[in-house]
């Protein structure tokens, strides 16, 4: 970037981080909303989906903004629930849940919804001071 | 004449730029606080503006390939001259990422206070021109 379109450049980092925060965010909303999904369109137990941040620099610049690399499905192993009502119960009586550790996705909605915060602010602040070198001279 | 004025607003013009450089990086830190493996950068501010200030920045500008002494020498500035170092972390992080948020948060208000303050120097400094003009 070069030095002129510095505070550009802030725009487009935080905004990219923003867009990758959000991603994120969406990808927690679905693993919440479907941890009890037992089976999706394709007969299957819906599997948790992670988001994996990377670094997308410009051309030749040490720095960059973040772009969602790709969603993965979580490896973990699946839940067994023992209920042998269910239709979906195998032979052995166990149902096979989602692997959508509750507990982890409210960990990573926190950090998704406060680093998103934190981006807000140094676009605040980049805006604020665009404004000011804007009154150079007057 | 004008080389004066531009001479007394070098220095400032020098340090806005780096300021405004630096708030990049450390932007670019806070946006990869979720990014595994990203290490986070800065640079030494001080350091970099007396280099900049004392050598110009004429190391890090490029110039075009003349084949006949009557050509035109095109010269373009270079961005991002400042020498990027990465930041040691107090506590590391299991995913290998370095960046620290209340470093980050800290530095990134400090940088743009100092910007702002330039800012104001670089503004009294033309308006004190202004007035020696208008004498």
């Amino acid at each position: 970037m070069p030095y002129s379109n510095s505070a550009v450049g802030i725009f487009q980092i935080a905004g990219s981080a923003m867009t990758a925060q959000s991603q994120r965010m969406n990808t927690t909303a679905s693993n919440l909303a479907n941890a009890d999904s037992v089976t999706g369109p394709d007969g299957q137990p819906y599997r948790a989906k992670q988001v994996v941040f990377e670094m997308a620099p410009a051309d030749g610049q040490a720095i960059g903004g973040v772009r969602v690399a790709r969603v993965i499905d979580d490896p973990s192993p699946m839940r067994m629930v023992h209920d042998p009502r269910n239709p979906m119960a195998n032979a052995e009586g166990y149902v096979t849940m989602p692997n959508v550790n509750v507990v982890e996705e409210m960990v990573n909605m926190i950090s998704a919804s406060r680093s998103y915060q934190a981006n807000v602010e140094v676009l605040n602040t980049a805006k604020t001071m665009m404004l000011k070198t804007l009154t150079i001279g007057q | 004449m004008i080389d004066k004025l531009d001479s007394s607003l070098r220095f400032h013009q020098e340090a806005l730029n780096l300021r405004a450089r630096r708030q990049e990086v450390l932007s670019a830190n806070i946006a990869h606080a979720d990014t595994p493996n990203y290490k986070a950068r800065d640079f030494e501010f001080s350091a970099t503006l007396s280099q900049a200030v004392e050598r110009g920045r004429q190391s890090m500008s490029v110039s075009m390939a003349t084949t006949s002494s009557r050509h035109i020498t095109g010269e373009a500035q270079v961005a991002g001259g400042a020498d990027l170092l990465y930041r040691t972390p107090n506590q590391s992080s299991i995913d290998g990422n370095t960046v620290e948020m209340d470093v980050e948060r800290v530095n990134f208000a400090d940088n743009a206070m100092h910007y702002e303050a330039n800012l104001t120097i670089i503004s009294s400094k033309i308006k004190s021109l202004l007035s020696a003009v208008q004498q």
